[in-house]
């Protein structure tokens, strides 16, 4: 029995090739039905995200079964072989656990980090249960995978820090305000990463989003998607004496909220804290701003440096989760190689015998005086139970051998009941 | 007594290197292991002082070496209350080391003294003595929270995000636990000053004498109040307030120690050595 992975990602395969081989969620219990129903492949599981497509197999030969998942591949997507196959790459047994424990802990995203994937891992893994295509071998390896996955979200920083610009400057608020509960936001203008950081400052449980527009029907439309309040592009001087953080991103070629804006705002805001947030190029703010007493400005570049910052700060905590994954890919492969039937019996006598060894003590204590003879006699009678009770047993863990696609369930199901492992 | 306030020092500075070593490897089970360390430094100094305070029956500020030991004490005190509210972790860091270089400090110094007990045993010297401690014991702190406001406000103005950015907590969370120190040490202090005069009336049969560590004290008293009105009445915050607090500093240090060492009075005999 051996392991295999088939599949293609956005470093091995352009996205023209992606889209094709791509998998929807619904789909896929069905198809992995069918690919089991192949002799080569015992076990199958399949991730497809827009990044990778990739099929987990278990089977009794590793080649045999990396040819059925590519002929799988391309009689589903009814494509040829050899239109994908250079962008295919195959790892079979250990390679294999490595590869799937780098995926699922977010080392081989395209975004080293980024936490999604450890849910989309999850959910292919939730439909191979549900076509029942997986057994012992994967079941282990995805559980395996996610306490990895675990483990290096919280022993390195792997996941620390934004590394996107929307992000970053929810980050740096948190760094002002501490709590962004109930801050006050005005959105200036309009555009897809100030309206993601917006979104976010809302799942920061920021609220009263005020948005500002040239054209008044704008601000009423996007007000509307953040349930917030539409204000006149006059009026933003006003609203700056309220709001705690401006993100600014207009198309003017001028700056719209200049020095003696912020200054008079400061004054009546009584000082409070201001934050703004200048995505626009040419900028929106005053960068002067910066200077006055809590006020703060960053554009987009001082976003991007800290984002660049943060980005190589992974990679290093990335080398740090590569150790964790070696030695998972090493525990793996461990009790694989005990999915034997001799360490199995071996394993089960010894539990037993513990068992007997540690009774039988417990009860003599209370019993004194006996003899050796009586005490010879008492230790016959519990070996003789113990090997007694585990005859039919091991000859039926023995006997599994002839048939080979069940054995491993069989020793699996040995293990995991007597606790062996 | 003197093993005890040994084993206060050594709990002292184990807690201190916890702290350290959060602020260096931000790792969770520094701190706790710190803090641990810290509070048992804390329980045991008070000890001390308790087991002084019963056997002497006043207060233990005969000469310097026990005013600052009595100041380490006070400032260690507000610290671990103020920490239990605001959970500000990196401040151990600072206070930690101020308060065992402090005592270190006390512990060097001759253990002669040179204040007339008697003089020290009344009530009205009780709450003198140590509501002036824990008022500058607060302020002691409110320096240190605003020194990493300082920090942590430049990096974030001037856009470097390094070790501090990291590591210090927020702007909001700094002011507002150096808002209420100032706020917490500034009736102490009043209460001190009060009790001061009511006792030298009883005893000299004067208020006010302009001894130099009174006038100096109500120098203090007058920054203290400037900040609070600032703050309550004008919205100052943040970077303004943190330098005032620091300036503070300077103020409550030369009226504890400078005007003792540097110039005459009847404040004179707490601090010499």
């Amino acid at each position: 029995m051996d392991i295999v992975l088939v599949g293609l990602n956005h470093k091995t395969a352009p996205v023209h090739i992606r889209e094709c081989l791509a998998f929807p969620g619904e789909e896929i219990p069905k198809a992995l039905v069918r690919l089991v129903q192949n002799l080569a492949i015992s076990e199958a599981l399949m991730l497809s995200t827009c990044n990778r497509v990739e099929v987990l197999a278990a089977g009794p030969c590793a080649s045999d079964a990396t040819g059925a998942i590519k002929e799988f591949l391309a009689r589903e997507k009814s494509l040829k072989l050899k239109d994908f196959e250079d962008s295919l790459y195959v790892c079979e047994s250990d390679e294999a656990c490595r590869h799937l424990f780098r995926v699922t802990s977010s080392l081989d995203s395209m975004i080293v980090g980024e936490p999604q994937i450890l849910g989309q891992v999850k959910e292919s893994y939730r439909q191979a249960t549900l076509a029942k295509t997986t057994g012992v071998i994967l079941n282990k390896l995805m559980h395996r995978g996610f306490s990895v996955a675990k483990r290096i979200r919280k022993e390195t920083g792997i996941g620390d820090h934004a590394v996107s610009v929307s992000y970053a400057a929810v980050e740096l608020a948190k760094k002002i305000f501490d709590d962004l509960l109930g801050r006050k936001v005005l959105l200036v203008g309009a555009g897809e990463m100030a309206e993601l950081a917006v979104e976010h400052l809302i799942n920061h449980r920021a609220k009263d989003i005020f948005v500002a527009n040239r054209t008044f029907e704008r601000a009423v439309a996007l007000a509307r998607r953040f349930s917030g309040t539409p204000v006149q592009f006059s009026e933003i001087g006003r609203v700056l004496t309220t709001v705690d953080i401006v993100i600014s991103s207009t198309g003017s070629p001028d700056i719209v909220i200049n020095k003696e804006m912020a200054k008079a705002a400061m004054k009546a805001r009584k000082n409070r804290p201001l934050f703004f947030i200048d995505i626009a190029v040419p900028r929106d703010v005053d960068p002067q701003i910066n200077r006055l007493e809590n006020a703060y400005v960053y554009d987009i570049d001082d976003l991007s440096g800290i984002v660049e910052k943060n980005l190589s700060e992974r990679m290093k905590e990335a080398a740090r989760a590569e150790g964790i994954v070696d030695e998972a890919v090493l525990t793996y492969r461990e009790w694989f190689s005990s999915l034997d039937v001799v360490p199995t019996i071996k394993a089960l006598k010894d539990k037993m015998d513990a068992i007997r060894l540690a009774e039988t003590k417990k009860s003599l204590a209370g019993l004194k005086e006996l003899s050796e003879e009586q005490l010879a006699a008492i230790d016959r009678l519990t070996e003789s139970i113990v090997n007694k009770a585990l005859h039919d047993p091991i000859q039926f863990l023995k006997g599994s051998g002839h048939r080979e696609g069940k054995k491993r369930d069989y020793i699996g199901i040995t293990r995991d009941m007597f606790k062996l492992d | 007594m003197e093993g005890m306030l040994i084993l206060a020092l050594s709990c002292y500075v184990t807690g201190s290197a916890g702290y350290v070593g959060y602020l260096l490897a931000h790792k969770e089970a520094a701190h706790t292991f710190g803090h641990a360390f810290f509070l048992a430094g804390v329980l045991c100094h008070t000890l001390v002082l308790g087991i002084s305070f019963a056997v002497t029956g006043h207060l233990p500020v005969e000469n310097l070496r026990e005013s600052l030991g009595f100041l380490a004490w006070a400032v260690a005190l507000v610290f671990v209350a103020f920490q239990a509210r605001y959970n500000l972790k990196v401040l151990g860091a600072l206070a930690g080391p101020v308060v065992f270089v402090a005592l270190i400090i006390s512990l060097a110094l001759p253990p002669e003294a040179h204040a007339e007990p008697e003089l020290l045993k009344s009530i009205w010297m009780f709450f003198h003595i140590s509501a002036i401690f824990l008022g500058d014991g607060a302020f002691v702190l409110a320096a240190l929270v605003g020194g990493i406001y300082l920090l942590q406000e430049r990096a974030i103005k001037s856009k470097s995000h390094g070790f501090f950015f990291q590591r210090l907590p927020s702007l909001q969370r700094l002011d507002s636990m150096g808002y209420a120190l100032v706020a917490f040490g500034f009736p102490l202090l009043t209460i001190g000053m009060i009790t001061g005069f009511i006792y030298a009336q009883t005893v000299w049969g004067r208020w006010w004498s302009w001894d130099p560590k009174e006038v100096w004290s109500l120098v203090t008293w007058l920054i203290y109040a400037a900040l609070l009105h600032g703050r309550m009445v004008k919205g100052w915050q943040g970077r303004r307030t943190a330098i005032i607090a620091l300036i503070g500093l300077f103020v409550v240090l030369f009226t504890f120690l400078g005007v003792n060492l540097l110039l005459p009075g009847h404040h004179g005999q707490f601090a010499i050595f």
